[in-house]
This record gives C-alpha cells, structure tokens and sequence, in this order.
C-alpha cells in the first residue's frame, strides 16, 4: 500500500514538473510557424513592444506593410524557452520567414537596410510596401541621367 | 641554507603586482582580471579576439541603457572584424559569435547584438556603431 502511494506521489511531482517547467516542443512551435508566412517571437505586442530590440523589428515589418503573428515570449515562459531551443538562437526577437528562421534585431535591420529583405519578403511571396518606394527611386534615377 | 632563508622575503614579495609584471607579464594579466569588476567583459573579449581571431573587437557593455541593476553585465554590443566572416551570410556570422559566447550567453548575458565584418568590409566602412534601441521597460514594468 505504501509504495502505492509513493509511486503516485512521485507520477505526481513529476507530472507538476513537466506542466510547470517543460519547454514548448518542437512541433508545436512549428505549428505555430505553419500559421502564418512571417512569425514573430518577441517580447510583448507590437502595439506595445517591451523592449527596445523587439520594437526595432516591429517598427520594421510595419515600414514594409508585412503582415505577421506575434507572440510574446514574457506571457510564456515554456514558449521563451522553447523557441531558444527551437531556432539555437539565444535571444529574443526572433523573425521567421516561411517558416526558416532569418535572425534577430541586428540582421533584420541590416536586411532592411540593404534591401535584402524585401527581396526575402518577395521569395515568400509577400509585396513589401517599399518596394514601390525602391523601384520610384531607381526611376527617378533614370530619369536624371 | 639560503634557500630556506630567501623563502618567507620572496613570499612577502608575491603578493605585490610589480612582482608579477617583472617576472610575467601573462601573470600579472590574470592578477588585473582576478581584480576586475568586469569579469564576463574580459572572458568575452578573451574568447573572441583568440576564437575568431579579431582584428578589431569593440565591447560594449549596454546593460546601463537597460532595466537592470547598476555594474551589471547583461546587455552587450559587440564588433568583431574577422577574415573567418569571409563568404558567410550574417546568419551564420551571427551563428558563430553566439557559438562562442555560449556560456556568456547562458549565465547572465541577457542580450547581444552583433556587428561582424570582414577586414575589407570594416575598411570600406565609416567605422561609425549605432548605439542599440532604447529600453522598454522589460519585464516587470
């Protein structure tokens, strides 16, 4: 009887463990991914970034007109945790185009910067609003010279 | 005989810095770093001047523009100049740093961004590093 109970005293704890401090599994992350063409793991809403490297990139993707999920990695701590996992990138934002992960803060501006990620955008079949900008620009280049 | 009379003169001696940097330079690096209040600066800078053989490395420790204690070491910017970038997407620029600074980054370096160069690239540069975005609050507020 006694080691009944002990058996489902230990089931127990383990069973709190696992709800309590498990990460988010691969799969389910990749559910996530499958929802929309560009995901965004970052800390808080874009309408209210908690963090000065999450709001860069938000800031960003609202300069192309890319729609995007979401999700903020401080309501979820399994979710933080298992995005780190998921992706081998220690830090958070994280951008996922199509589901292959293009980087952070730092590379996402820098793709911003260079033009890179409206042609990224253009692979995953997204127009960016910017890039009418861009081809107005080469025109009027044109047209002085 | 003499030896033995020598022994607590030179004990005496050891415990000053000079003595290490007569007798060893490299010693008396480690006796500055044990007396540092910037010891993940120093494993940082250590691990990627030799690991990717920087030729320009900048750390900078940003953890002041953030939501965290005073003397903390949790938000860096760092500018690495290598030739081992030669030919790799940022990604994996990105990738390798991190790879470096694993440990850094699992025991208390909270935030990193990155600059990483190729030597032609920095050259053809104007050498001019943006400050990070401001905090936002973080956690908590």
């Amino acid at each position: 009887m006694n080691s009944l109970v002990r058996n489902i005293n230990l089931v127990k704890s383990a069973a709190f463990i696992t709800r309590h401090f498990a990460i988010k599994s691969k799969q389910e992350i990749e559910e996530l991914l499958n929802k929309n063409k560009v995901v965004v793991f970052m800390k808080g809403v874009p309408e209210e970034p908690r963090c000065g490297f999450s709001n860069a990139v938000v800031q960003v993707l609202r300069m192309h007109g890319v729609p995007y999920d979401s999700h903020d990695v401080l309501k979820d701590d399994s979710l933080r945790e298992g995005i780190k996992d998921f992706s081998n990138w220690p830090t958070i934002p994280q951008v996922f185009i199509n589901g292959e992960f293009i980087g952070g803060c730092d590379i996402v501006l820098q793709m911003h910067q260079s033009g890179d990620l409206i042609e990224e955008l253009q692979k995953a079949g997204i127009k960016s609003a910017l890039l009418d900008y861009a081809k107005q620009g080469s025109a009027d280049e044109n047209k002085n010279k | 005989m003499k030896t033995f009379c020598t022994i607590p003169f030179v004990s005496n001696f050891v415990k000053e810095p000079s003595f290490y940097s007569r007798f060893s330079p490299l010693l008396f690096h480690r006796f500055i770093q044990m007396a540092s209040n910037t010891p993940i600066e120093n494993s940082i800078r250590t691990k990627l001047s030799q690991d990717l053989n920087a030729v320009h490395l900048d750390i900078i420790n940003e953890s002041y523009m953030h939501n965290v204690p005073k003397g903390s070491e949790t938000h860096f910017k760092v500018v690495v100049v290598s030739e081992r970038f030669n030919g790799l997407p940022l990604i994996k620029r990105h990738r390798m740093v991190n790879d470096v600074l694993k440990d850094e980054l699992s025991n208390g370096v909270h935030a990193l961004s990155i600059v990483a160069k190729t030597p032609e690239q920095w050259a053809s540069s104007d050498k001019n590093v943006e400050p990070s975005p401001n905090c936002r609050g973080g956690f908590g507020k």
